[in-house]
């Protein structure tokens, strides 16, 4: 399957290795995955904001970028979210209905990662490999704007190696909320104190989930206690395969190697 | 029937009420934070009542399709809330009922001030409401020389404790039973210096506070949780029974409703009264659902007066977006769920209608400008929208109220914001490619090591660290790549 790549401004920027490993997951399973150069950022920071306005012009440079294709994946809840339930509603209220339904029509083909593993391309196990004691925060838009339910835990059970571990309030939010943190930067601690709490509770050596916007709030909380736990994208661990013999590029996070370019070919 | 002109939209006056806080938002719960006691009490109160609720929803097959029952009832009510409204008058008139139209919260103060004077009466005792609470009637009347008796446990705690409620369904939510024992000891007249702090000691000591003040009041004022527009009845619904001691004894009642409780009929009403209790309690079935119709000669209060109140809700009903924050039927399920409530309690909201619901109502109510804080003071986790018996869509009316109060501040200044040209400036970077790849190398290129981020980034360095930025970007690696092949 020919699957377009809707990497994120924020993966793209600050962490790549979510995007990098998206990629390599989507063509270890065999489809090819293209990148539209065209596309910037999805314009959720703007819409959340309060500046719709400013965010039509990103809006529609999305539309534009992705409507050729049939198939888009995100390693990102929250972006997806801001394409399934925002993009239409920016187009309508500045009077544009034909990017309001060009944008509705981007969004029905748009998927989360985990959605488009189990609903699309009807895979669970992905063949990862990845030995260590793991557990999942289900971030709040992928848990309530797009419903992935336990999609990404049914892909975390599959994983040789994996521990994984279940969460306390797994499903209270982190504290995140895009300016939300920086706005009221008080309350957003208090709620990632606790969630952090929760995570050293568990044990677990690494803390995943599905959009790395979230993972910068908890892993920048963890860094600054010295806390000696991880945050690794949900794609990270997908991508994870046992070590091969020879060759091959070792990829972020340990033991752990994705196969030879020439292996993809 | 009479006709009377409700006006232009206006918005809650100024210098009236609580729907106003002193200070913002942040700085607010940046003192409720540090409160450890308070963040304790919160934690266990919002966690228990919770667990309770939940476990209640998840008996009932159809919650989803009552829910949405709720909603489109509540729509179809608000699309024709001048029709409902005149029907409830004539039938609540007809019932023997007086109806007064309050156009805000000075009005309604004033025509509740002269009944209760005509009344005859220094004293009222008052059935917990919201409403009343909004149009700071409390302060009214004891401006006026009148002194009023809250008779709801919880509000009489705050009353006696001289503090502010923190909660729409628990206003002494804030409070442990050991601070109530003091309140009690310190100001309740004649209470025993033995006092325990167990819950049925405190109970019994208010209950014999309070048994006297219904027996000698011949005034009693209330709010109403429903209306119902076919028969004029009135509805209020309550978990202790002092609700209905004052609701039955007096002679003359005086209830003050937001003109947005209306509900069509008595089929509508059965929707909500499944839905309240499962959703704010946590109960299957209310303990206490008082309803009259007018004056029944003989039987209960023998003058009925109906005050309507609008201070600003028909301001609230002019936005479509907004408008279904008018859909609330005060259970307060999002408070209870909300972790920035959970976390700041109440009072941080400045407004009586704290928490989720409070950040979409409260700044409908008095203007988007007058509350300005209230609709960042959410992460848009959107438990809040989940948890809705009605089916508000919280975080959508939060989002589209911080775009109302940029816009508004667009109007008001010549000089855009700080943040205005710098979101400005950031899509129209992200709208040119090369641009933007550029912005993403020199991003890179210029982080200083991350512990320390000026304003008004600071307020993330704090208490989180800055990511180390990548050696090169995804498309930096993904043109490499392509071109490797």
């Amino acid at each position: 399957m020919r699957i377009a790549l809707f990497v994120t401004c924020l993966a793209d920027t600050l962490f790549p290795e979510a995007a990098k490993a998206t990629v390599r997951l989507l063509e270890r399973l065999g489809h090819q995955v293209v990148f539209p150069a065209d596309q910037t950022c999805c314009g959720q920071m703007h819409i959340n904001t309060g500046y719709p306005d400013d965010a039509l012009r990103l809006v529609r440079r999305h539309v534009q970028a992705f409507a050729p294709y049939d198939v888009v994946v995100a390693p990102s809840g929250s972006c997806v979210g801001s394409v399934r339930h925002q993009h239409a509603a920016v187009a309508r209220r500045a009077g544009d209905e034909r990017l309001a339904s060009r944008a509705e029509q981007v969004a029905r083909h748009t998927y989360e990662l985990s959605e488009l593993l189990i609903d699309v391309l009807g895979v669970t196990d992905v063949g990862a490999y990845y030995p260590h004691r793991v557990t999942y925060h289900p971030t709040c838009h992928s848990l309530r704007m797009l419903r992935v339910g336990d999609r990404p835990l049914r892909l975390l059970r599959e994983v040789r190696g994996l521990d994984l571990v279940e969460l306390p309030d797994a499903e209270q939010c982190c504290g995140f909320g895009g300016t939300f943190a920086v706005k009221n930067a008080d309350t957003s601690t208090a709620m990632l104190a606790d969630k952090m709490r929760h995570v050293l509770a568990t044990r677990a050596d690494v803390c995943t989930a599905g959009d790395a916007s979230c993972l910068m709030h908890i892993g920048g909380g963890l860094s600054r206690l010295r806390a000696g736990v991880r945050t690794v994208h949900l794609a990270e661990i997908l991508a994870s395969t046992e070590p091969v013999p020879a060759g091959g590029s070792t990829s972020e996070g340990g033991p752990v190697r994705a196969p030879d370019r020439e292996a993809r070919r | 029937m009479t006709e009377t002109f409700l006006g232009m939209p206006a918005t809650a006056p100024a210098g009236v009420g609580n729907l106003r806080g002193d200070e913002p938002f942040p700085v607010a719960a940046r003192r409720a934070l540090a409160d450890a006691q308070l963040r304790r009490n919160l934690r266990h109160a919002t966690g228990t009542i919770r667990a309770k609720s939940a476990a209640v929803i998840g008996e009932v097959p159809d919650w989803p399709e009552l829910r949405a029952a709720g909603r489109a009832i509540k729509s179809d009510t608000m699309a024709r809330l001048p029709e409902l409204l005149e029907q409830l008058e004539a039938a609540v008139t007809a019932a023997g009922g007086t109806v007064h139209w309050a156009a805000d919260a000075v009005e309604a103060n004033r025509i509740v001030t002269d009944l209760i004077r005509a009344a005859g009466a220094d004293r009222v005792m008052k059935v917990k409401s919201m409403a009343t609470q909004e149009i700071g009637l409390n302060e009214a009347l004891e401006a006026a020389g009148i002194t009023p008796v809250e008779t709801d446990l919880a509000e009489l705690i705050v009353q006696l404790g001289r503090d502010r409620p923190s909660h729409i369904l628990v206003p002494a939510i804030h409070r442990n039973r050991a601070e109530i024992r003091e309140v009690f000891l310190r100001e309740m007249p004649g209470v025993d210096p033995a006092l325990s702090d167990e819950p049925a000691a405190l109970a019994a000591a208010a209950r014999r506070h309070l048994r006297e003040t219904f027996l000698s009041t011949r005034v009693a004022v209330s709010g109403a949780n429903f209306a119902v527009a076919e028969t004029g009845t009135l509805a209020v619904v309550e978990s202790e029974g002092n609700g209905r001691m004052c609701l039955t004894l007096p002679e003359t009642l005086i209830t003050v409703m937001g003109i947005e409780k209306v509900v069509p009929s008595w089929d509508d009403l059965a929707v909500f009264l499944q839905l309240l209790p499962r959703a704010s309690t946590g109960e299957r079935m209310n303990p206490y659902t008082s309803m009259w119709t007018g004056v029944t000669p003989g039987d209960g209060p023998q003058a009925f007066h109906l005050v309507l109140l609008d201070n600003g809700r028909s301001a609230v009903l002019a936005d479509e977006v907004g408008r279904q924050a008018l859909h609330c039927i005060r259970c307060s399920a999002c408070l209870n769920v909300c972790p920035v409530y959970e976390r700041t309690g109440g009072h941080a909201y400045g407004s009586v209608y704290p928490g989720p619901i409070g950040a979409v109502l409260s700044p409908q109510l008095t203007g988007v400008e007058e509350n300005a804080s209230l609709p960042y003071a959410s992460s848009l986790c959107g438990a809040c929208f989940d948890a809705c018996p009605v089916m508000i869509d919280i975080p959508s009316v939060l989002v589209h109220l911080r775009a109302r109060h940029v816009a508004e501040r667009r109007a008001a200044h010549r000089t855009p914001s700080a943040e205005a040209v710098a979101m400005a400036a950031a899509a129209y970077t992200m709208d040119h490619p090369r641009l933007y790849a550029a912005a993403q190398r020199a991003a890179g290129l210029g982080r200083l090591a991350g512990r320390a981020l000026p304003p008004p980034l600071n307020g993330w360095t704090a208490s989180r660290d800055v990511p180390a930025a990548p050696p090169q970007t995804f498309r930096q690696w993904w043109a490499e790549r392509r071109s490797e092949s």
